[in-house]
């Protein structure tokens, strides 16, 4: 079977840039990918650009601002998890053949502020049901309630993530905090507290993917696969589910959009979450990583508080969670999120993280869910 | 005095006990809310209209202290999820702003909760679920398990 390599990357950094348009980011990540897999010009057959906040036609402008159109330009929106989508539609096109070398690339620049989504009604807005933390908050509390996870649960998770975020220097928020910092910041929906909640900003990361034969031996210094990219959607019926319904149902045993796109990933990738080295996950507030570790197969049920309290998800520890910062740290670019993570994962694969590094990491997997629902797994094997 | 306007039209009744107006499925006798044409759990199209159940238990609660995007109301308010005998978990503001005075399987019911007045003068309501008044404050508060 044709495999897919990543053969370059690209990254626009995180945070607010007055007077620096979507397109100005795109460009600079686009034209570091291609820069670093010496494609140019004529050099790739198709572009998916992952983005929610956009607006019409944003792949093209960035193309076109480079001067290479012509080949199809796709815009995938798919909520937070749209860079992922992105990932899944170009690296099928060349395992199918249709394609040897694809740019697959995410862009954002999002208002300040609780995000304003077109997904809600103007009723639901008006009567406050467009209250995005809220629905955070309530996850968390039903979260906390039944895997023994703690508030001071949650604080842990951001210290950890700052603390991993001091060496990105991609990050926007690059200093650290300690938990008392944490739980002394204002209350936005109890249980969660400001800094327990990423900061929606502006990124842009792109990939160049290329077709390549499977490889030999099993080195750990060869190419970076891209294992699997895989989207989900939700399963009807969860009352708190990312697809935020109005209603919902009393079964507690649908599995989540997250554990529906990791169980296929690991399928896919022909691997379990035993053999990773590296995780990218969602931590749009810090319950959600929590939960993340659960959904992803990382622990199990019920043992998300005791992998944080010993240390497993930091650096240095077996399984390293969001060594980038996380979006705690690095902020939420919705539509870019998933690919600023695959760029993170291939500076780790790559060994070239600096002091944040996993040492000897050669398999990672990314991880994004949010609105729609749609859950987002990427699986990268060095081999 | 102008009559209230609910913020949209088939979302609940205005008798008194007021009721959600929700949808039961005749194929795989789930009930949902809103009420759909379509079931959302069975795809299956004979749904029939029905007044849901004014009582429930509290499943989750939060109170939401900034405006959201788009609010036309006062804050804080609260929000969160009741759990009604027909099997059903609807999401829903509570007239309970402050989380450290509701518990777990509180009993509640539903009310309509006057919103903001419109353009035209006109009360606008949206419905709420509101604690029991027979049941005393919580011994277990939400901060004590936190």
């Amino acid at each position: 079977m044709t495999d897919v390599e990543i053969a370059g990357v690209g990254l626009h950094p995180f945070g607010r840039f007055e007077g620096v348009t979507v397109t100005d980011m795109g460009v600079a990540a686009v034209r570091s990918a291609l820069a670093e897999a010496g494609v140019g010009r004529g050099g790739f057959q198709a572009a998916f650009c992952g983005t929610a906040y956009g607006g019409v036609a944003t792949g093209h402008k960035v193309l076109g601002a480079l001067g290479m159109t012509g080949m199809p330009i796709v815009d995938v929106e798919a909520g937070c998890a749209s860079g992922a989508a992105a990932l899944m539609l170009g690296g099928a096109a060349i395992r199918a053949g249709q394609y040897d070398t694809v740019v697959v690339f995410g862009v954002e620049k999002m208002p300040r502020g609780i995000i304003r989504s077109s997904f809600f009604d103007a009723w639901q807005e008006e009567a406050g049901f467009a209250a995005t933390p809220a629905y955070f908050a309530l996850r968390a509390q039903r979260f906390m309630r039944g895997a023994g996870v703690t508030k001071q649960h949650l604080a842990a998770v951001v210290v950890k993530n700052r603390r991993h975020g001091v060496h990105n220097p991609d990050a926007m928020y690059r200093s650290e905090v300690d938990a008392e910092a944490v739980m002394s910041s204002r209350v936005v929906c109890e249980p969660l507290h400001l800094w327990m909640l990423c900061s929606p900003n502006e990124v842009a990361a792109a990939v160049v993917l290329r077709r390549s034969e499977p490889t030999a031996g099993d080195r750990g210094s060869g190419p970076i696969q891209l294992a699997a990219a895989v989207l989900r959607s939700h399963l009807p019926g969860a009352v708190l589910s990312e697809s935020t319904p109005m209603a919902g149902l009393t079964d507690d045993t649908l599995p989540t959009p997250t554990t529906l796109a990791a169980t296929d990933a690991y399928e896919v990738a022909g691997l379990g979450p035993r053999d990773l080295d590296v995780v990218e996950c969602q931590d749009t507030d810090a319950a959600r990583e929590l939960m993340s570790y659960e959904e992803l197969g990382l622990c199990p049920a019920g043992g998300a508080a005791e992998m944080l309290e010993a240390g497993v998800t930091s650096v240095g520890g077996r399984l390293p969670v969001n060594p980038s910062g996380g979006l705690l740290s690095k902020g939420e670019p919705l539509g870019a999120s998933a690919l600023g993570q695959v760029v993170e994962l291939v500076h780790q694969l790559r060994g070239e993280a600096g002091a944040r590094q996993v040492h000897g990491a050669r398999v990672g997997l990314a991880h994004t869910v949010g609105r729609g629902a749609n859950a987002g797994v990427v699986v990268l094997r060095r081999s | 005095m102008t009559a209230p306007a609910p913020v949209r039209e088939g979302l609940f009744t205005d008798a008194d006990p007021p009721h959600l107006l929700g949808g039961r499925c005749g194929a795989c006798g789930q009930h949902h809310f809103p009420l759909h044409d379509v079931c959302p759990y069975c795809a299956s199209e004979g749904t029939e209209a029905i007044e849901l159940s004014a009582t429930g238990r509290l499943w989750a609660w939060t109170a939401v202290t900034h405006p959201p995007p788009g609010y036309k109301g006062q804050v804080p308010y609260g929000f969160g999820v009741v759990e009604l005998p027909e099997g059903l978990r609807v999401v829903t503001r509570l007239t309970e702003a402050d989380p450290g005075r509701l518990h777990a399987d509180q009993l509640m019911h539903m009310v309509i909760d006057p919103l903001h007045i419109d353009d035209e003068g006109r009360p606008v309501v949206v419905y709420a679920f509101a604690p029991d008044d027979a049941e005393s404050v919580s011994s277990t508060p939400m901060t004590s398990i936190l």
